[in-house]
Parts: structure tokens; C-alpha cells; sequence
């Protein structure tokens, strides 16, 4: 049997989230019936114009922000650059301290990478074995040259949530801007900017039933920041380029209705999520749950299995129609494993056995139950390929310790 | 990503398993990726009459793991020491190049498996 002819699971919603009906819905005038630009003063401008605004609320009533402070990009990725090298090359200042964490997306680590090629730098905080970062650890790190913080606020492969309110408090303490990326947590917790003192924050439409390319910073009134993207100056200056009518319409649609259903979809999504959580190690031998059991991401299962290969383990997934994905270093096109993994401390050999399984509003108990029963055969089968075992374990020197 | 070939012998790996008197057993690791793969041959009169793996990697390098042992079983030494490293991904059916060091694996780990074996052979003092 084909896999399009199974019953398809999609337990992989921090890739990316099906866009809702009413989302679409909510878009489809955009392309046909109210084309126009936003900036054109006629009415096909005008109409244009006041959807964008009205999107721009839903946003900005998402977070608790106003919606002056609500700035739309392209989507997670161009956020974080915005708000990273925005910040740090404010009126063409050449120099200056950065601090992050050895767990934010590359969306986040590459620019301040970028940033270190014209005399910036970066300092790297590690975090714990289940992947928190030290709010004292932060504080220790500042310097009188520090200019930015930027902590992630849950994690996108293990789900961690970081003490995002405690770090915002010691950086403005110290006056420097804080930001976080929200890109995994939008629709999965509540997010108060104001709250959690938060100066710029990013957040991509996709992650949360919105379409693709589209996402906000949200940027403090006051906060000290460049645009990366000169021209025409729309968005007031922060992000030139004709505005992306529909998917900023689908975004506010979605921030909507992410707001009105993050209760009853969080509370459905965590139960499943602490049904996977408690099963999958008494079911699997040798199974082991990365990250931190609560204080994680309500969607967010990660898993990690002795002697095999993660990407095996999606593949087997695949055949049945399940989707999930892997922090294993062979699946992702670079053949090191997720440097999120390395981070926690596990060896290479640990970190290729990984499965994340992300759930959505949509997932059901039924699809859980569907994977914990084929799970435990999936991972026997691969351990009967693999010539290590309780019995005979890899040695160092026989793989993944002798990587570099 | 991989082609229909690649997840076949993924999805029903070929003589998957261990040798136990086996006659050369060939280990190797891919420093890079940290993949392992083992390999036993069992020779008589010259000619490769069983061979088995166990390997720990991705879909590719069970794959290819899978193939070298349905492309050496029954050659001689000879024969089966001319099997190259694109030998095992053309019969695959071609792999993302990203994965092509995974055929190498399957290659490498049958020539150490068969120096293995002639080394043992000279150790007995039998020709090889
Ligand atoms: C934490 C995090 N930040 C940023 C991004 C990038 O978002 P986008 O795909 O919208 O560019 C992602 C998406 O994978 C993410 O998980
Ligand atoms: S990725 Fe290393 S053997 Fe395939």
C-alpha cells in the first residue's frame, strides 16, 4: 500500500501548520476583488489599506502591544534578522555586544554570526540539560558594551520554555533591549509582551494555521532600531516593499482566531502531548524524553531512542503515514546533528536518535494511539539492524564520538 | 528524496544480521556523520557463499548496506574487490548527493571485510 492511499497523520506542526478554512476565507477577497495597493490614496488603495490596519490590530491584541508597535516582515526568519541586525547596526554603529543562547534557531545565531564578520560580538550562553538558559547567566554576561538580548521563547525542536520575563527584567534593568523569538510559541501559550518585558518579539504566521511567508516584529515604542530593507518606506520605514495584502490579512485572521482558541486547543494538545510523554518510554525500552517534562511547549514530544538512527525512524514513520521529524544530523541535509541537541550535552550518538513529534489543534487521541502502537515495532525493527545493543554498545572512536 | 530503490531496500534490507564464524569482518565508521556499518563474509573456495550486515545510520546507509551484500554474495575475491563506491549508488538507483558518502560506507566496509579475510589467510599460512 502507497502512502497516499493511507490515512495521512501530520504530527509534524512545527515545520509548518495547515492553513485554517477560515483563514482562507478571510484571504480570498485579496487576490480577486481588493487587489490594490495599500499605499495608492484612490479606494482600491484605501480598501487595501484598511484590511492591513485591521490585521494589524488582531495582532497587536494577540500580544497585548498596540498596533503602532506591530511591524510585518516576510516571516520568522526576516523578523529575527530585523530585530537582531536592526538593533545592532542602529545609526551605523559598527560595534558592540551581543548575547544569545547556544539553543536559538539559525534564524537568530546566523545573523549574530553575520554580525561578528564587521567586529561585533556574540556571547553564546549554554543552557542546562533540559534546555533552559540561566536568567543569572545572562546577567553575568552583560557588559557596559552589551546593545542586545536576544532569548528565544520556546524552543522549536524541544519545545523548552525559557524564563523569558526574568531575562527581560534583568535587561532592562541594565537598559538594553531584550528580544525573543516567539516563532513555536504563538497558539501554544499565552504571549503578553508588556507582561514578560519584552522590547522586540518575532512571530511567524505559518506556525500558527496563517499561509507561509508572512510573520511581525513586534517592535517597542521607542526601541532603538534600523531597517535591513530600504525603499519606499513602508511600515513606517522598517520595512520598505509593497505590502502582502493577503497574507497579512491571513496573518491577523489567524492571530485571531489563535487568541479566541488557546485555551481549549492548548488544554486538548497537552493532554495528548502528556499521553505521548508518559507511554512512549514505558512502552520502548531504552526511550528517553529530551527536554523538560512540563515546561514545555503543550505540542512539543521529543524522544530519543539508544542504538539507531533518527532518520530511519522517520522514514519507517513515513510508510505507515505518519509524519514526524528528527533532530538527527542525516535527515537535514548537514550530517551533524541539531546543535540544540549538542547543546543539552548528549553525544552524537544520542542526538541521531531523536524523534520530535509535533502536534497540532487538528490531531486527535486517535492518531496518538496510532503512533504509540506502531512505535515500539519501528524502533525493534532498527535495533535489530544496528549492531549495537545493551549487550554491545558503541565504543568511543566507533562513530559519532570521533566527529571534527 | 531518495529514489524508489533506496526505500525498498530500506523498507526489506537484505541479510540483515551477524556471522558468527564469519571468515573477514569489515567495520567501519563515517567520521563525519558518525554512521557505523559492519560486514561479514563467509569464503569458500574463493567465492563470497554468505554475507551479512548490521549497521547503524540513515535510510541511505541501511540502503546501501542492503545492496553491497546483494552485489557481493557469490562473486569471488577478485570480483568482489572491483565493486566501487558509485557501483553501489548507480545500482540504487542514484542517491542525493548529500548521501553519496553512505555508498561509500557500504563500500569500505566490504574491502576491509575482505582484507580482513586475506589477512587471516596469510596469518594460516594458506595463500589467499
Ligand atoms: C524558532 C524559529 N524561529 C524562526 C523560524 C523561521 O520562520 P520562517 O519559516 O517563517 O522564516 C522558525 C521556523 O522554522 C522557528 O522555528
Ligand atoms: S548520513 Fe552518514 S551514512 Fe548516511
Amino acid at each position: 500500500m502507497s502512502a497516499s492511499e493511507l490515512k495521512r497523520i501530520y504530527f509534524d506542526h512545527s515545520a509548518t501548520t495547515r492553513v485554517l478554512p477560515e483563514v482562507e476565507e478571510a484571504m480570498r477577497p485579496f487576490f480577486l476583488e481588493k487587489w490594490g495597493n495599500a499605499s495608492s490614496i484612490h479606494s482600491f488603495g484605501r480598501e487595501a489599506r484598511a484590511a492591513i490596519e485591521q490585521a494589524r490590530k488582531q495582532v497587536a491584541n494577540l500580544l497585548n502591544a498596540d498596533p503602532a508597535e506591530v511591524v510585518f516582515t516576510s516571516g520568522g526568519t526576516e523578523s529575527d534578522n530585523l530585530a537582531v541586525k536592526g538593533v545592532a547596526m542602529y545609526k551605523g554603529k559598527m560595534k558592540g555586544h551581543l548575547i544569545t543562547t547556544k539553543v536559538e534557531h539559525h534564524a537568530v545565531s546566523e545573523p549574530c554570526e553575520w554580525l561578528k564578520r564587521f567586529g561585533f560580538e556574540v556571547t553564546y550562553l549554554p543552557v542546562s540539560s533540559e534546555g533552559f538558559v540561566d536568567p543569572g547567566e545572562v546577567e553575568r554576561a552583560i557588559r557596559n558594551d552589551t546593545i542586545l538580548i536576544s532569548v528565544m521563547m520556546a524552543n522549536n525542536e524541544i519545545g523548552t520554555i525559557q524564563p523569558v520575563r526574568e531575562i527581560g527584567m534583568i535587561a532592562h534593568e541594565k537598559g538594553i533591549p531584550f528580544h525573543t523569538d516567539a516563532v513555536q510559541s504563538i497558539g501554544k501559550m499565552h504571549v503578553d509582551v508588556k507582561a514578560e518585558n519584552i522590547d522586540l518579539l518575532s512571530l511567524s504566521a505559518h506556525k500558527f494555521h496563517g499561509p507561509k511567508g508572512i510573520g511581525a516584529l513586534f517592535v517597542k515604542k521607542g526601541t532603538k532600531i534600523e531597517p535591513i530593507i530600504q525603499g519606499g518606506g513602508q511600515e513606517r520605514g522598517l520595512r520598505s516593499s509593497t505590502e502582502n495584502v493577503p497574507g497579512i490579512v491571513g496573518l491577523g485572521k489567524a492571530a485571531e482566531i489563535a487568541k479566541r482558541d488557546l485555551e481549549h486547543t492548548c488544554a486538548r494538545m497537552k493532554n495528548l502531548r502528556d499521553k505521548m510523554i508518559k507511554h512512549v518510554p514505558e512502552l520502548v525500552p531504552r526511550a528517553y524524553v529530551n527536554g523538560n517534562k512540563t515546561r514545555r511547549l503543550v505540542n512539543n514530544a521529543h524522544f530519543r531512542f539508544d542504538f539507531i538512527e533518527g532518520e530511519g525512524l522517520i522514514l519507517q514513520l513515513d510508510m505507515k503515514g505518519i509524519a514526524a521529524s528528527t533532530g538527527s544530523a542525516c535527515s537535514t541535509g548537514s550530517l551533524e546533528p541539531s546543535h540544540v541537541l549538542l547543546a543539552l550535552g548528549l553525544t552524537h550518538e544520542q542526538a541521531h536518535g531523536s524523534l520530535r513529534v509535533t502536534l497540532g489543534r487538528e490531531n486527535t487521541e486517535e492518531e496518538v494511539d496510532i503512533l504509540l502502537e506502531v512505535l515500539p515495532g519501528i524502533v525493534s525493527k532498527l535495533r535489530e539492524i544496528s549492531p549495537f545493543s545493551a549487550e554491545r554498545p558503541m565504543g568511543p572512536g566507533e562513530g559519532a564520538s570521533c566527529v571534527q | 528524496m531518495y529514489s524508489d530503490k533506496v526505500m525498498e531496500h530500506f523498507a526489506n534490507p537484505r541479510n540483515v544480521g551477524e556471522i558468527v564464524d564469519a571468515d573477514g569482518i569489515g567495520k567501519v565508521g563515517n567520521p563525519q556523520c558518525g554512521d557505523v556499518m559492519w560486514l561479514y563474509i563467509k569464503v569458500k573456495d574463493n567465492i563470497i557463499t554468505d554475507i551479512k550486515f548490521k549497521t547503524f545510520g540513515c535510510g541511505a546507509a541501511i540502503a546501501t548496506s542492503s545492496m553491497i551484500t546483494e552485489l557481493a554474495r557469490g562473486k569471488t575475491i577478485e570480483e568482489a574487490k572491483k565493486i566501487s563506491r558509485s557501483d553501489v549508488a548507480d545500482q540504487l538507483g542514484g542517491l542525493p548527493a548529500v548521501k553519496m558518502h553512505c555508498s561509500n560506507l557500504a563500500a569500505d566496509a566490504l574491502k576491509e571485510a575482505i582484507k580482513d579475510y586475506e589477512a587471516k589467510q596469510a596469518a594460516k599460512g594458506k595463500p589467499a
